[in-house]
């Protein structure tokens, strides 16, 4: 492992990645708690810390993804972050950014939405979004989503893939944490992710049309070529993390990672910073004999079906943990695409959902280890309830 | 043709798209009041004021879609909108 490692805020970390990796155009709205990030690189800005860069002051999320658009289509590497209301406001431009096939990234400090209004850590935001052509990373903890935006950016500007990228950090839990961290050094980055040179750029030298109009003889086409680029970055967001792992010597999985999952009978799948809270609780299941395992799902767009399909082995029961919740199906996003993407297959395991730490509820250990109890009712009696909210306060209802 | 990436594509390609056909009025030019100003050529949207070398206009109808922006900035009521007969 290279580099010196030191305690900072998680904002802090992932600005300094942002940095290094040398934006030409960063443009953001604050918000909490996305704030610190913005804090953080417009003082990097003052300081004269990030040269060929501009900073772009807009008066909404709307206009700083609007302004990325316009520089991203100039041929810059462009950088945004955002959360919750913020990132709702940018829906229409997000498709834009990723029809034009825009490798932005853009850091989400993922936020419930109102109402009622909350500030707090839920995947609802983002998971809003998933249909809009961006690719979505979720980090475990504060290294990760620093070295994620490097890696993003290595992703999205490949020419096979060319569409915008997420990377969807916890809000407050990781954004606002300080824990030892390694900055990305600039020498290792600057050779890890070279300059961004796209094929085609908006010049007046060269003059092209970007986001032209597309009647039906052709839209269908974008549609299937956008997809294509989705395919394509299921590959290189597994070879940016190994490439990353040769240089910097740090790897947090591919597409998804495993934590005690060969053998696991009940195999709980997550995204983000409750990972780590789930691995705690497996370590002291598996010290009881229960065999429980843990897939951290990295990459939630593109969705990677084959690598889920594949490291099922012989789990008896698989348990979808979601920050969300797609009201009217009753069932996190999470939940919904794991069962989708075992249907064509003869896998039959069964899948039961639960939805928690909406709003920032806490997630303790204790709840974590009642749903794997609950696991191990459907193994012995078969599913009763496919999803169910696992911190529901009844008393308040 | 194959579609590039993103929909990149050359300028000109809305040459093809004649948006004439959408007008509901139709610019009427009594070139006695025109003082060649140049107004209304240089403030339509569609470019389809199009000035001669007299510094007279003519409309490019292909393109033309009524929106009378000529004829509101037009200094002298050069320009009338008329209904288009269809």
């Amino acid at each position: 492992m290279t580099g010196k490692m030191t305690v900072v805020e998680g904002s802090y970390a992932v600005a300094h990645a942002v940095k290094v990796c040398k934006p030409n155009v960063i443009s953001a709205y604050p918000i909490t708690p996305q704030t610190h990030i913005v804090e953080d690189l417009s003082q990097f800005m003052a300081d004269g810390e990030i040269p060929n860069c501009e900073y772009i002051n807009v008066e909404s999320e709307f206009s700083a993804i609007s302004t990325l658009v316009g520089a991203s289509a100039a041929g810059a590497r462009t950088y945004s972050s955002t959360t919750s209301q913020g990132l709702e406001l940018m829906h229409e431009v997000l498709f834009n950014a990723a029809g034009m096939r825009l490798p932005i990234v853009m850091t989400v400090a993922n936020r419930a939405v109102s109402a009622p209004i909350n500030i707090w850590n839920d995947h609802q935001d983002s998971i809003s979004q998933r249909d809009t052509g961006w690719m979505q990373l979720f980090a475990e903890d504060t290294q990760e989503a620093a070295d994620m935006t490097a890696q993003a950016y290595k992703v999205a500007e490949d020419n096979d893939v060319m569409l915008p990228a997420m990377v969807c950090m916890d809000g407050f839990i990781l954004s606002h944490v300080y824990e030892p961290v390694i900055l990305l050094e600039q020498d290792l980055t600057d050779e890890y992710l070279p300059g961004f040179e796209p094929e085609h750029i908006l010049d007046p030298a060269n003059p092209r049309t970007f986001g032209a109009f597309a009647d039906p003889s052709t839209y269908t086409e974008f549609r299937y070529l956008q997809q294509k680029g989705m395919d394509a970055a299921l590959e290189k967001i597994g070879k940016a993390a190994d490439d990353f792992n040769r240089m910097f010597g740090r790897y947090y999985g591919g597409l998804i990672d495993t934590y005690e999952a060969e053998d696991a009978e009940i195999l709980i799948m997550a995204m983000g910073s409750v990972v780590g809270t789930i691995k705690d609780v497996i370590d002291r299941a598996r010290s009881e004999g229960v065999k429980v395992g843990l897939v951290k799902v990295r990459s939630f767009r593109p969705f990677p079906v084959d690598a889920i399909r594949k490291v099922l082995g012989d789990a008896a029961v698989i348990v979808t943990l979601d920050k969300n919740i797609s009201l009217g199906l009753n069932e996190g996003a999470l939940c919904t695409e794991v069962k989708s993407c075992l249907y064509n297959t003869d896998i039959r395991t069964p899948v039961i959902g639960f939805m928690l730490g909406h709003g920032g509820r806490d997630i303790p250990r204790r709840n974590i280890r009642m749903i794997i109890d609950k696991a191990k009712q459907v193994i012995r009696s078969g599913v009763t309830v496919e999803s169910e909210f696992a911190d529901l306060r009844g008393e308040l209802v | 043709m194959k579609i590039t990436i993103g929909g990149v594509v050359e300028p000109g390609t809305t040459r093809a798209n004649k948006t004439g056909g959408w007008r509901n009025f139709r610019p009427l030019y009594h070139k006695d009041k025109c003082i060649k100003c140049g107004l209304c050529s240089l403030l339509c949207p569609d470019s389809s004021v199009i000035e001669q070398e007299d510094k007279y206009v003519v409309f490019d109808f292909d393109f033309c879609k009524g929106c009378g922006i000529c004829a509101n900035e037009c200094p002298k009521d050069a320009i009338e909108m008329v209904l288009e007969e269809k």
